[in-house]
């Protein structure tokens, strides 16, 4: 295996630059760090580290220090430390963290980060909690801890066969200083019992019964909603506003302009207005009579781009190079036959179904407490210190379950709203929520793009040239991540001799973000596409041309990046999941009359994913899939199968959703699209039968969020294109190309 | 003024009888279970029952319930024992779990009609959105829920609160499932 993230006494996880949040991380996991004790009456319970609480009566309360946007992550990171704790799941309850970096350590849910950052610094702390667990018992006892064992939340002595309970030994073991987490010994996986094992929600129970867990399902007393209007045209600036009339609007408790600070991440410009009930407070918009100025960006247009674009593909002069080597014009020169083709997809919006939302509470000593669904907690207390000019101590915030993110709530722009408003009316608590409207036109969207591809085939059938012309968007001010980029490893970057990826850019002020599987989920789609294109002319299907392209190469060195190590490609665990594919959807034999199977390999987020569609087409040429046959990669365990599987059937379904409808179109400077009506999210009768296997291999497990989507958009296309002999070269699906 | 039963209790809404029920529910009602996902019917994150119908309550006005049964996934059951909530659990069929409270009332209102649906009835009776995509799930769910409906299974996965599943069945061994 190789060198993980892993605890040491005192800088557990350093982290640098971190694709996925444009947030610079640095950060350690202090588990000597002890949490107040929050003794509410009752026996006290004993606070082992930040993590690990056990009560008298032997409940385990252990923290779950990563946002929950469910994917499973406060069941997930929990399992890890109790399995090395030996404590039995039963007796865990899991509470969640606050945003508190140097209590916890980093805590984001972005990036399929949280598998490969937590796995050993998770059980790192259950273990050495353990370890204290059998100190106080030899020491009560008066015995050497070689002769003790646990299981199951006791200690017991092997040569007596006595046992105490954790509970009975917590607040003995609380007085002892913890082990240093990097010397402790971690159990063999063969005795893991919780890793591995498929174990439902921790919040589930509470989901069902509507408990008010969300962001938005926030209470305080005295709390006040807000809704907040801002300009359709993005980068508009506010010259004036009628506020009085909308003061005089029933239920009105006051309104105000927020000037924005110039930053859409954070702050623009609008109008907020305050209500006992959002419904008033966002009915009250309607008479809202707001004078923008759109400055040179109010005639943007999703047509204009395009045309660019088109023009800039055409006039085959891209502005700078990617990544190039061998001799690509040799290539095409000699080439026996030359592919040429132009791809599109579209901005994305994110949707998720909680619309975006944040209740603060600005203090009288100029403090603020936020209980804020976001995330990126930790990005968000910084900045909005920086922005309140406050140190970022004096944000505390309470992290809330979310409604899911899709990395829509890596940007914080909403805690700056609520933090905006909210330090207008110190001592109120405030609840800002958006409408679904405010949600779809201000995302920070998917960036649509544009790629004019070649390849070069020679006489014997071999893809020897692949040159990317690749359009897409320049964003002046933005942080040091860019969700429009596209990376100069993108496979098949290094596997073909002579390749050039290039780039022109356009100017624009759409917001732009990180949506699931960022980059990958648009590049699957181009790359495997237009391989399946190479493939047919060659007289080969796409997953004999990929092994082809792979055969006899060696794995990539490991990466040191802000997570420690991360591994490189390794072209045997993608044949691996390729294999695999093919064996489960019988790849290659005949299926149903009508049907017809397509394939798409993709490696994101350190995990390789093969998967195999079966689609046809309706009467009425409508697309149908029937079954999805995925093959996963993620490394030597599946810590939560419940959440493992959830992940692969939902990103699947939210690919096939996006190729089959989903776009957002920008006309007049903003989003045309608004709300579910004109942005169609799948619904259950397009739901296939999904088959999900994962191919175990000696690797440390990486994550699951993100990387299951990103193959099945092109597998789609593809299988279509077997169908009817059209090729899918713009997203999403227009079904006329087939009529 | 409005009045109206919600969860068996009877309560008046000092509120505009246009505000939509969704946010009397919310902001008025502290039953924050009940969700706002679109505001116009889409979504379905906004279901409750009423007068036994799966109805979106956003589209429905306080003056439209007057003298009306409501009743949110608050009051569905006391204690999560509604074979749908027990079943969802089970299955897992949840992910974020905001779109669920909405499908456990569609899927309520489904079973009492039919306990025994078909995948395809299912289908096209769950018209709600689920963002993660949870729908394999879902439709498994809902047939044990019909299951459990019928009598012909039982689930004990979301335990009441409090109370710890295994404990009951310990200390009351009528409640055991094996």
């Amino acid at each position: 295996m190789s060198e993980q993230a892993t605890l040491s006494r005192r800088t557990l996880l350093k982290a640098s630059a971190l694709a996925g949040g444009g947030l610079v991380l640095t950060a350690s996991i202090p588990m000597v760090a002890r949490a107040a004790t929050a003794a509410a009456g009752g026996p006290a319970e004993a606070t082992l580290n930040a993590f690990v609480s056990i009560a008298p009566d032997n409940t385990i309360t252990i923290v779950g220090k990563n946002p929950e946007i469910g994917q499973g992550i406060k069941t997930m990171l929990p399992m890890l430390i109790a399995d090395e704790l030996d404590a039995d799941w039963n007796q865990v309850r899991v509470t969640q963290a606050e945003s508190d970096a140097a209590r916890f350590g980093p805590q984001l849910a972005g990036g399929s980060f949280a598998t490969p950052m937590n796995w050993m610094p998770m059980r790192q702390v259950g273990a050495a909690t353990r370890q204290m667990m059998l100190a106080a018992a030899a020491q009560r006892w008066g015995v050497d801890a070689k002769g003790l064992k646990t299981e199951l939340g006791k200690v017991i002595e092997v040569s007596s066969g006595r046992s105490a309970t954790y509970g009975e030994l917590a607040s003995d073991a609380a007085k002892l200083s913890p082990p240093d987490p990097a010397t402790v010994t971690l159990k063999d996986p063969k005795a893991f019992h919780i890793i591995g094992r498929a174990i439902g929600g921790v919040d589930s129970p509470r989901v069902v019964k509507g408990e008010p867990i969300f962001g938005v399902d926030t209470q305080l007393p005295g709390m006040v909603y807000a809704a907040f209007e801002r300009s359709h045209v993005f980068g508009a600036k506010l010259k004036s506003a009628n506020l009085d009339a909308v003061k005089a609007e029933p239920g009105v408790i006051d309104a105000f302009v927020i000037e924005g600070n110039g930053n859409a991440e954070q702050l623009v410009d609008g109008v907020a207005i305050l209500s006992n009930n959002w419904w008033l407070a966002n009915k009250a918009r309607e008479k809202l009579t707001i004078e923008w100025d759109n400055g040179p960006w109010g005639d943007h247009s999703s047509q204009r781009y395009d045309e660019t674009a088109r023009a800039a593909m055409a006039s085959g002069k891209p502005q700078e190079p990617i990544v190039s080597h061998g001799d690509v014009d040799a290539a095409f020169a000699s080439a026996a036959k030359v592919l040429d083709q132009e791809y599109f997809y579209p901005f994305l919006a994110h949707v998720p179904m909680e619309p975006q939302n944040c209740t603060a509470l600005m203090h009288d000593d100029g403090a603020i407490e936020f209980w804020a669904p976001t995330q990126n907690p930790q990005a968000g207390q910084g900045s909005v210190a920086q922005m309140l000019g406050i140190t970022p101590d004096k944000v505390r915030l309470h992290i809330t379950r979310m409604g899911g993110g899709f990395g829509r709530r890596l940007t914080n722009d909403f805690m700056h709203q609520a933090a905006a408003i909210a330090q207008k009316v110190p001592g109120t608590p405030v609840q800002l929520i958006w409408s679904r409207e405010d949600d779809v036109r201000s995302d920070f969207y998917r960036p649509a793009g544009w790629h004019r591809l070649r390849a070069a085939i020679d006489a014997d059938g071999k893809l020897t040239g692949f040159d990317d012309h690749f359009v897409t968007f320049s964003l002046p001010g933005a942080g040091a991540y860019n969700p429009a980029a596209m990376a100069p490893d993108i496979f098949p970057a290094k596997y073909v001799p002579n390749l050039r990826y290039a780039q022109t850019q356009m100017e624009t002020r759409v917001p732009m973000g990180a949506l699931r599987a960022p980059s990958s989920n648009a590049l699957a789609y181009v790359m495997q596409s237009f391989l399946d294109e190479v493939a047919v002319e060659t007289g080969k299907d796409l997953p004999t041309l990929l092994l082809e392209m792979i055969d006899g190469r060696e794995k990539e060195p490991d990466e040191r990046g802000f997570m420690g190590v991360s591994p490189g490609f390794n072209p045997d665990r993608m044949r691996g999941v390729i294999t695999k594919a093919m064996a489960m959807a019988n790849w290659g034999k005949p299926v149903a009359d009508g049907h017809a199977l397509g394939f798409g390999f993709y490696f994101s987020h350190m995990g390789y994913f093969a998967e195999v569609v079966e689609a046809s087409l309706s009467d009425r040429k409508q697309v149908q899939v029937h079954n999805v046959w995925a093959a996963g990669d993620v490394g030597s365990h599946i810590i939560n199968p419940f959440g493992a599987l959830n992940q692969v059937e939902g990103s699947i379904i939210d690919g096939i959703g996006q190729a089959m409808g989903l776009a957002v179109q920008i006309e007049n400077g903003g989003a045309k699209q608004s709300n579910f009506h004109d942005y169609q999210l799948p619904r259950m009768p397009i739901t296939p039968k999904i088959h999900t296997e994962f191919v175990i291999t000696d690797n440390a497990p990486t994550g699951m969020g993100e990387p299951a989507l990103p193959p099945v958009i092109p597998a789609l296309t593809n299988a279509l294109f077997k169908l009817t002999g059209k090729r899918v070269r713009s997203l999403p699906i227009d079904t006329k190309l087939f009529a | 003024m409005t009045d109206l039963i919600v969860n068996d209790r009877p309560v008046r809404f000092n509120m505009d009888p246009q505000t939509p029920l969704l946010w009397a529910l919310r902001d008025a009602a502290n039953l924050t279970g009940t969700k706002y996902g679109c505001g116009s019917g889409d979504c379905g994150a906004c279901m409750v029952l009423i007068d036994g119908e799966a109805l979106r309550s956003c589209l429905v006005t306080l003056a439209e319930c007057e003298g009306r049964v409501v009743v949110t996934v608050e009051g569905l059951s006391r204690d999560r024992s509604h074979p749908v909530q027990q079943a969802l659990v089970a299955e897992q069929a949840i992910q974020c779990g905001f779109c669920t409270p909405g499908i456990v009332m569609a899927a309520a209102a489904l079973l009492r009609t039919n306990a025994d649906p078909s995948e395809d009835q299912i289908k096209q009776a769950i018209t709600n959105l689920c963002r993660c995509g949870v729908y394999p799930r879902l439709v498994r769910a809902i047939q044990r829920a019909g299951r459990v409906t019928r009598r012909a299974e039982r689930i004990s996965a979301a335990p009441a609160p409090g109370i710890d599943a295994k404990d009951a069945a310990a200390a009351v061994p009528a409640m055991r499932a094996d």
